[in-house]
C-alpha cells in the first residue's frame, strides 16, 4: 500500500441499543467519508454493520458463523455513493458481537492487500490483536455509553471492556467512551493526518548530555479548506475547462503608474521613521541572525511562574527517540521528576539548520497514565521581551464601592460559578476540546453534500447536536434556572443614558453622517493613514444609530461595495438585535432596522436581498423559539417586497404576506 | 524568501484573523513630551545600577529614548516634539520664556522621528548644561510661569492636524507636585487659575493631557496639591490615579515606560451570561508576536517605492476578469460553487458575541489546549453600566474555586470555544505585573489536536519507565539548575533587535554592523559549575551507564556515515548520467526546458549546486553556473 493512503473498514453496531445515536454516527462517517472524498481521494473504505437481522458476509459462507454480521459496502474507493450508504444505515434488530464484526472487517482487510488467509481461530482475541499488528492494522473503538443502560447488562459490558482493554494492549488500539452525542461527533478522526516530525536530534541538557528526541506537533489548526476562484468566461460547451481564475502581480512605479517594474529588479525596504532603508537579499542575507539547529536547556523553574496566557502558538509534543531506550528512560525520569516537584524547564530552540530566529519556550511534563505509552513532554512557544505589551489597567479593589459586589452578589456569582458545572464529577466532562468537533467545518461538508445534488441548496441550519457547542445546554440552563434567577434579580444591568446622548449630539453635528471616532479607530482599516485627513465616513453599522448609519452608507457612491455591505451589516445587526433580546426587549429596534432595510433595499432594487433574508429570518427565529418576534413582525405588518415595489422581486402582490400567514399555525402552538 | 503578494494582498477571509497579530496603525498619534528640567530633577537621585545615584532627570531622559527608538520602528507615522522647560535657554516659536523644544535640523519641531533626531537626543544630556541649561522658572518678583509657557507651546505644536485623524497627547514629567509652592498670595492664585484656563483650552481642543509624576524618596507625589485639577481628575478617578513610587531607578524605568503605552482595545464585545443579561467587555492585545515592520517594495534602480497590482485571468480563456463572486470547491469530480455569502453564511454559527456555556476546573485546560496567543479582557462601563460589577463577581469567584469559564467567540473569521481564565493583579516595585482581568484561551477543537503520543506505542509489553532512583537523580539536578526569577519577557528576541540595529546602522550611514548579544544562549559557565556539573553527571550514570559517550557517538555516526553514503552514491550517479547530455548545446538551443526536473537535476548535483526549487529556478541556476 502507498504511503499516506489509508484502507479503512467502519464497522458499526445498528442493535436496538444504538438506535438512538445512528443518526450521529450517519452524520460523522459521512462526514468522514467527505472529507476524504476533498483531501485524500483515493483511499479505499468499506462498511460493515453489525447487530442486523440478516447475514452476509464471506466468512460465513466460508466457514460459517459470523451471523447478523453484514456486508454493506465492501472496500472499495471513496465516491459520492458510500456517503449515501452511509446516510442510510439500516436499524438492526439483534444485539450485535463486535468480536465477529472485527473478524469480518480484519478478513476483508486481509483479503483486499494479503494472500488470504485461511482458517483463524476466531474466537481467540489474543490471535487476533497478534494478526492485526502483523499485518499493521490499527483499530479505534469509540463506546458510546447512552444514560440508559439498564444494570443487567452491566456484565456484559465488563466484559466488552475487559476485551476491548487486551486490544488496547496487544495492538495499536485505542478505546474512547464518550457519553454525549456532541462528543460521539469529535471523538472519530475525520480525517488521517499522517504525522512528520519537525526535529529529530538532541535536546541538550548540557553541552556534555544529550538526550535523543523526536519533536511533533501536538495541536494544529485544522482549517476551513481553500476554495477556487471560479472563472465562468469559459464556453459551456468546453468540457475540459478548468474554470481557475489565475492572479498575475504587477509592480508599478507609485509616481509613474505607466512604469511597469519586472519583479527581479524590486528591493526591499524597511521603514526607519520618514526613511524607507532599501536593503538588498544579498544584503539581508548577509548579516541576518543565524543561529545553529539546536535545542538547549536552559533551566528549569517553579511552573507557577510561567502563566497560562503566555502560550503563543500552537502546540508542541517531545518525545524520546523510539529506538532509543535510554532515551526513552531519560525523558521518563526527567518528566515525573517534574511533576512531582512541580517545575518545568525553559528551552530554546532552533528547529532547522538556516532558520533565522530562535525559539524560547517551555516544557511541561506529559507523564502517561499507559503502560505502553512512554512519558513525553508538551512545548508552548513563549514570547519575547518585544511581544508584551505592558498596558495598565485599574486594580479592582481601587474602584468605586459602586462597581464592588455586595455580599449577597458575590454570593450569587459564586453559585453560578459553581453549578453551571460542565464537568461535574462521575459524569464525561462536557465540551472537552478533544471531543468537539468544529461546527463549521461539519457545517460546510454537510452544505456541500446538499450542494452536489443540488446546485441551489441553501445552507442548512446548524445540527441540534452541534448546537451544543455554540449554545448553553438547555438542560444544564433548565437544571440551573434558579441559580441563574437569583443572578438576574441580584445584579442590575442598564443602558449608559449619559453615553447615548452625547454620542446622539456628536452625530448630529457631523454632516457627512460620520460616526464616533472610536469605531473609526477600530474598523476604519483600508482609509489611507496619511491621506485621510478629511472627512471620515461610515464604514460599519454602528450599535447605536444603526438606522442612520445604514442610510449613510448604502448612499455612498464611491464604491458599488457600499450596497452590499450596507445590506450586509444591516443584516447582522437585525441577528444581533433579536438573538439578543430578553422577553422582546430589542425588538423594537430590530424593526425600525429592518423597516430601514426594506426601504433601502426597495431604493436600490434588491429585492431578493431583502426576501431572503426575511424568509431566513424566520427561519432562524423558529429554530431559536424566538417566534414572537415573528409575531411581533406580523403584528407590524412587515411584508416581503413585491413585483410591483421592485421589478426583481418574484413574488406576487398577493403573495406579499405569504410568509407571516404560514407562521400563523406554528408560533400559536 | 520571496512572500510578498501573499502579505499585501491575503484572501479577504483571513484578514479579520489578522487584526489580531497586528497592532492596528489605523491612527496616528501626535505627541508632546514635557520635560521638567528644573533643578529639582536634577538634585532628587534614586540608586541605580552599580550603586550610583541617578537623578530624575537622567530616568525621564533616558526612558524617553528608549522609547522612541521602539516607536520609530512599530509606529513610524507618530509625530513628536520633546520639550523642556524650566530652562535657562529658550527655543521656540512663540518665544516664550523656560521653555526649550528640542530639535535637529531638516526636522519641523512636531514631526516624524528621523535617525539623526534618535542620534542626538541619546546624547542631549552631555550638552545638557552647555546649550540649555536648568533653571526655575516661577520666582516670586517675575510674572513669568514656565509652566504655562509649557502647556502654550505645547498646545501651538499640535495644532497641526485633526483631532479626528489623530490622538493629540501631551505628557507631561515632572517631581514637583507644587509649582507655585514658592510664590504668595494673590499672584500665586492668578498663576495657578491661568495655566488651569490654558490646559483647560488644549483639553478643549481634543488634546489629552498625561502626568507621569515622580516621586520623591519618603514622600508621594500629592497629585490633589494642583495636578488634579488641570489634568481632569476628580473624585473616583483620582482614587484610581498612581503616582510613580519606586526607590529604584530600574522601578521606576519600568513604571514609565508602562505608562508611555497608549492602551488601545482591539475591539468592544458582548458577554452574554445567560439569555437577556449580556455585559460589555473590551478585549486587548497584549501578547502578540512581533513581526520585523512591513516592507515596502522599492525599485531598485530609482529607489522610489513600487505598488502591486494584482489583475485576475482567467486560466480557460486568459481573459481578465473582475474580482470573482464565486469560490468553488472540486468534490466527486464536480465542481461544487459557492457565493461568497454563502460561505459566510456557513461560518456564522453564532453571532459575533461571546456566550458562556459553564465553568470547569482548572485542571481540565490542559497544556496542549492552545493555538494562538490569548487576548485579555476588561469590563467596561461604558455603554452598559453594571458590566463591571458582575465581572468582578465572577473574577472573584473564579479565583477562589479556581474554576475558568468556557464561552464560546464567535468571530467571522474563525467562530471558536475558548477557555476564560481570571488573572489576579500581582503587583511588585516596579508597578503592575499582571493586570486583573480574564485571558482569553483559543481553545483547538478535535480535529485539531493529533493523538502523537500512541504513534509509537509498545505493543509487545511495557514501555520501559524511569526507576525510583533515576527520578532521584533528576530531581536533585532539577533544584541545581533552578531559574529562580524566571519571568517569560526576559529576553529580547535576538533576531527582531539584529534586524533593528541593521536597518538603524544603514540609515544612519554607519560603517560597522552592529553585534548583536543573543540573550538566549544558555549559560555555559553556569552549567559547568561543580555542583551542576556533579548532579548532571550522576543523572546521566544513573539512565546511561558509564559509557554514554561511546554510545552516543556510534549511534551518531551510524547514522551520519549512512546518511553520506546515500548522498554520495546519488552524487556519484549523477556524474555519469550529466555526462550523456550535451549541456552548452542544450543551453545555446533553448532545449533546457524540455528536459525533465529529473534530468536537470543530474547537472545540479553533479555541479554541486543547490537542488531546490521549481524547473524555471533550475533552469536559471544552470544557466548562471555555465555563465551564460
Amino acid at each position: 500500500m502507498a504511503r499516506n493512503k489509508e484502507g479503512l473498514i467502519l464497522l458499526v453496531d445498528v442493535g436496538p441499543t444504538m438506535h438512538s445515536v445512528l443518526p450521529e454516527i450517519q452524520k460523522v462517517c459521512s462526514l468522514l467519508i467527505q472529507k476524504k472524498l476533498v483531501y485524500s481521494k483515493y483511499d479505499e473504505v468499506g462498511v460493515v454493520v453489525f447487530g442486523t437481522e440478516d447475514t452476509k458476509n464471506d466468512l460465513t459462507k466460508e466457514v460459517g458463523g459470523y451471523e447478523h454480521v453484514t456486508v454493506l459496502q465492501p472496500i472499495k474507493v471513496v465516491d459520492g455513493d458510500l456517503v449515501d450508504v452511509m446516510q442510510q444505515l439500516p436499524r438492526g434488530t439483534v444485539p450485535g458481537d463486535f468480536m465477529d464484526a472485527i473478524v469480518v472487517g480484519m478478513d476483508m482487510l486481509i483479503k483486499k492487500y494479503q494472500e488470504t488467509i485461511k482458517g483463524t481461530k476466531e474466537d481467540q482475541v489474543y490471535t487476533i490483536a497478534e494478526q492485526m499488528a502483523a499485518h499493521g492494522m490499527k483499530i479505534d473503538c469509540i463506546v458510546f455509553k447512552g444514560n440508559q443502560i439498564h444494570d443487567t447488562h452491566d456484565s456484559i459490558i465488563k466484559e466488552n471492556d475487559m476485551l476491548l482493554s487486551i486490544f488496547s494492549k496487544k495492538t495499536k488500539a485505542k478505546a474512547v467512551r464518550v457519553e454525549s452525542s456532541t462528543s460521539l461527533l469529535g471523538a472519530l478522526r475525520t480525517r488521517n493526518i499522517s504525522p512528520v516530525t519537525i526535529y529529530r536530534g538532541d535536546l541538550e541538557l548540557s553541552s556534555t548530555f544529550k538526550i535523543k528526541v523526536w519533536v511533533y506537533k501536538k495541536t494544529s489548526e485544522e482549517k476551513f479548506p481553500t476554495l477556487k476562484k471560479y472563472s465562468d468566461k469559459a464556453p459551456s460547451t468546453d468540457k475540459f475547462a478548468t474554470h481557475e481564475i489565475k492572479i498575475d502581480y504587477e509592480y508599478k512605479s507609485v509616481q509613474d503608474p505607466s512604469k511597469v517594474v519586472p519583479p527581479e529588479q524590486r528591493i526591499k525596504g524597511y521603514r526607519y521613521g520618514p526613511q524607507v532603508i532599501p536593503i538588498s537579499s544579498a544584503e539581508l542575507e548577509a548579516v541576518k541572525f543565524r543561529p545553529e539547529k539546536s535545542v538547549k536547556l536552559l533551566g528549569f523553574t517553579n511552573a507557577s511562574n510561567i502563566m497560562r496566557h503566555y502560550y503563543m502558538k500552537d502546540v508542541n509534543i517531545f518525545i524520546a527517540d523510539p529506538g532509543n531506550k535510554k532515551a526513552i528512560i531519560a525523558v521518563s525520569a526527567l518528566a515525573r521528576a517534574m511533576k512531582e516537584m512541580n517545575k518545568v524547564a525553559i528551552l530554546r530552540c532552533v528547529w532547522r539548520q538556516g532558520q533565522t530566529n530562535v525559539v524560547i519556550g517551555v516544557l511541561t511534563p506529559n507523564v502517561s497514565e499507559n503502560d505502553n505509552i512512554a512519558d513525553s513532554f508538551y512545548f508552548n512557544v513563549l514570547p519575547f521581551a518585544e511581544d508584551i505589551r505592558e498596558f495598565q489597567f485599574p486594580s479592582f479593589s481601587n474602584l468605586p464601592a459602586s462597581v464592588q459586589p455586595n455580599s449577597e452578589q458575590q454570593e450569587a456569582a459564586d453559585k453560578l460559578v459553581m453549578m453551571l458545572d460542565l464537568a461535574p464529577a462521575g459524569k464525561e466532562e462536557a465540551l472537552r476540546p478533544d471531543f468537539t468537533p468544529n461546527p463549521v467545518l461539519e457545517r460546510f461538508y454537510h452544505h456541500l453534500e446538499l450542494k452536489s445534488k443540488h446546485p441551489d441548496a441553501a445552507v442548512p441550519p446548524l445540527d441540534a447536536t452541534l448546537k451544543r457547542i455554540t449554545e448553553p445546554d438547555p438542560e444544564v440552563i433548565s437544571q440551573n434556572k434558579l441559580v441563574i434567577d437569583e443572578f438576574r434579580r441580584c445584579f442590575d444591568l442598564k443602558e449608559n443614558p449619559k453615553l447615548k446622548k452625547s454620542t446622539r449630539r456628536l452625530l448630529r453635528d457631523r454632516t457627512s453622517g460620520s460616526f464616533g471616532g472610536e469605531v473609526v479607530k477600530n474598523e476604519g482599516r483600508s482609509t489611507d493613514l496619511v491621506t485621510s485627513t478629511s472627512t471620515v465616513k461610515v464604514e460599519t453599522i454602528g450599535d447605536s444609530t444603526p438606522v442612520p448609519d445604514f442610510e449613510a452608507m448604502i448612499s455612498r457612491r464611491d464604491s458599488p461595495e457600499w450596497v452590499s455591505k450596507a445590506i450586509f451589516g444591516m443584516k447582522n445587526k437585525v441577528f444581533d438585535l433579536v438573538e439578543n433580546s430578553y422577553e422582546g426587549d430589542t425588538y423594537p429596534k430590530a424593526l425600525e432596522c429592518l423597516v430601514a432595510l426594506r426601504r433601502g433595499c426597495v431604493i436600490e432594487q434588491e429585492p431578493k436581498q431583502f426576501n431572503n433574508f426575511l424568509h431566513h429570518l424566520y427561519r432562524f427565529c423558529q429554530e431559536k423559539d424566538l417566534s414572537s418576534f415573528c409575531e411581533f413582525l406580523a403584528s407590524k405588518d412587515i411584508t416581503l417586497i413585491t413585483k410591483t415595489e421592485a421589478e426583481d422581486s418574484e413574488i406576487a402582490e398577493g403573495d406579499a404576506r405569504s410568509l407571516f400567514v404560514k407562521a400563523e399555525p406554528n408560533s400559536s402552538k | 524568501m520571496d512572500m510578498d503578494p501573499d502579505d499585501v494582498f491575503r484572501d479577504e477571509e483571513d484578514d479579520p484573523e489578522n487584526d489580531l497579530y497586528q497592532e492596528r496603525q489605523a491612527s496616528k498619534e501626535l505627541l508632546v513630551y514635557l520635560v521638567d528640567a528644573s533643578p529639582k530633577m536634577f538634585n532628587i537621585t534614586c540608586p541605580g545600577e552599580d550603586q550610583k545615584n541617578e537623578s530624575h532627570f537622567h530616568v525621564a531622559v533616558s526612558c524617553i529614548a528608549q522609547f522612541i527608538k521602539v516607536q520609530i520602528i512599530n509606529r513610524p507615522y507618530d509625530e513628536i516634539a520633546i520639550c523642556f522647560f524650566n530652562t535657562r535657554e529658550k527655543k521656540n516659536l512663540q518665544d516664550l520664556n523656560g521653555v526649550y523644544v528640542f530639535n535637529v535640523a531638516e526636522r519641523e519641531h512636531l514631526d516624524n522621528l528621523t535617525a539623526r533626531f534618535i542620534r542626538e537626543f541619546d546624547c542631549v544630556e552631555e550638552s545638557f548644561n552647555k546649550l540649555i541649561g536648568s533653571e526655575y522658572g516661577i520666582v516670586s518678583g517675575s510674572r513669568d510661569n514656565s509652566l504655562y509657557n509649557a502647556f502654550w507651546v505645547a498646545q501651538a505644536l499640535l495644532r497641526k492636524g485633526s483631532a479626528k485623524t489623530a490622538d493629540k497627547r501631551i505628557l507631561l514629567l515632572t517631581n514637583e507636585d507644587d509649582p507655585f509652592g514658592n510664590i504668595k498670595g494673590v499672584t500665586k492664585l492668578d498663576m495657578a487659575r491661568t495655566t488651569l484656563q490654558r490646559a483647560k483650552d488644549a483639553q478643549d481642543l481634543g488634546i489629552s493631557i498625561e502626568l507621569l509624576p515622580l516621586s520623591r524618596p519618603n514622600e508621594e507625589f500629592n497629585v490633589s496639591l494642583c495636578y488634579a485639577d488641570l489634568i481632569g481628575l476628580d473624585g473616583d478617578d483620582l482614587a484610581q490615579f498612581m503616582p510613580l513610587a519606586g526607590e529604584r531607578f530600574e522601578d521606576m524605568k519600568k513604571q514609565l515606560r508602562k505608562r508611555m503605552f497608549k492602551k488601545r482595545k482591539v475591539r468592544r464585545i458582548t458577554f452574554m451570561i445567560a439569555s437577556g443579561l449580556s455585559i460589555e467587555l473590551n478585549t486587548y492585545a497584549l501578547i502578540r508576536p512581533t513581526a520585523p515592520g512591513t516592507i515596502t517594495w522599492l525599485d531598485s534602480v530609482t529607489n522610489l517605492p513600487l505598488k502591486a497590482e494584482r489583475s485576475f485571468i482567467c486560466a480557460d480563456t486568459g481573459a481578465l476578469v473582475q474580482e470573482p463572486p464565486k469560490r468553488f470547491q472540486i468534490y466527486k469530480n464536480e465542481e461544487i460553487k459557492f457565493s461568497t455569502e454563502e460561505l459566510s453564511e456557513i461560518k456564522r454559527v453564532s453571532t459575533g458575541s461571546l456566550r458562556l456555556l459553564g465553568f470547569k476546573p482548572l485542571s481540565c485546560l490542559k497544556d496542549y489546549h492552545n493555538l494562538r496567543p490569548s487576548t485579555f479582557v476588561s469590563p467596561s462601563d461604558e455603554e452598559v453600566m453594571g458590566s463591571t460589577c458582575i465581572f468582578i463577581a465572577l473574577h472573584r469567584s473564579m479565583i477562589r474555586l479556581k474554576r475558568f469559564a468556557v464561552a464560546f467567540y464567535g468571530s467571522s473569521a474563525r467562530p471558536q470555544l475558548v477557555g476564560l481564565v481570571a488573572q489576579d493583579e500581582i503587583v511588585d516595585a516596579g508597578g503592575q505585573l499582571e493586570p486583573p482581568g480574564m485571558h482569553m484561551i483559543y481553545l483547538p477543537y478535535s480535529e485539531d489536536i493529533r493523538l502523537i503520543e500512541e504513534l509509537h506505542s509498545e505493543t509487545t509489553g511495557n514501555m520501559p519507565s524511569a526507576t525510583e532512583d533515576q527520578i532521584q537523580k533528576a530531581t536533585a539536578l532539577m533544584k541545581r539548575v533552578d531559574l529562580r526569577d524566571f519571568s517569560v519577557c526576559q529576553f529580547a528576541n535576538p533576531a527582531l533587535q539584529s534586524h533593528y540595529a541593521v536597518v538603524q546602522a544603514l540609515a544612519l550611514d554607519e560603517d560597522e554592523m552592529p553585534e548583536i548579544n543573543d540573550e538566549t544562549l544558555p549559560d555555559e559557565e553556569g552549567m559547568a559549575r561543580p555542583g551542576i556539573a556533579k548532579a548532571l553527571e550522576e543523572f546521566k550514570v544513573s539512565v546511561y551507564g558509564e559509557n554514554y559517550d561511546e554510545e552516543n557517538e556510534n549511534t551518531a555516526q551510524g547514522k551520519a556515515n549512512a546518511a553520506s553514503k546515500k548522498r554520495k552514491v546519488a552524487s556519484e550517479d549523477a556524474l555519469v548520467k550529466c555526462a550523456y547530455y550535451d549541456w552548452p548545446k542544450l543551453a545555446d538551443d533553448g532545449k533546457l526546458k524540455d528536459l525533465t526536473v529529473q534530468e536537470l537535476k543530474y547537472y545540479v548535483t553533479a555541479h554541486k549546486l543547490p537542488v531546490a526549487g521549481k524547473k524555471e529556478a533550475l533552469i536559471s541556476r544552470i544557466l548562471t553556473h555555465m555563465g551564460k
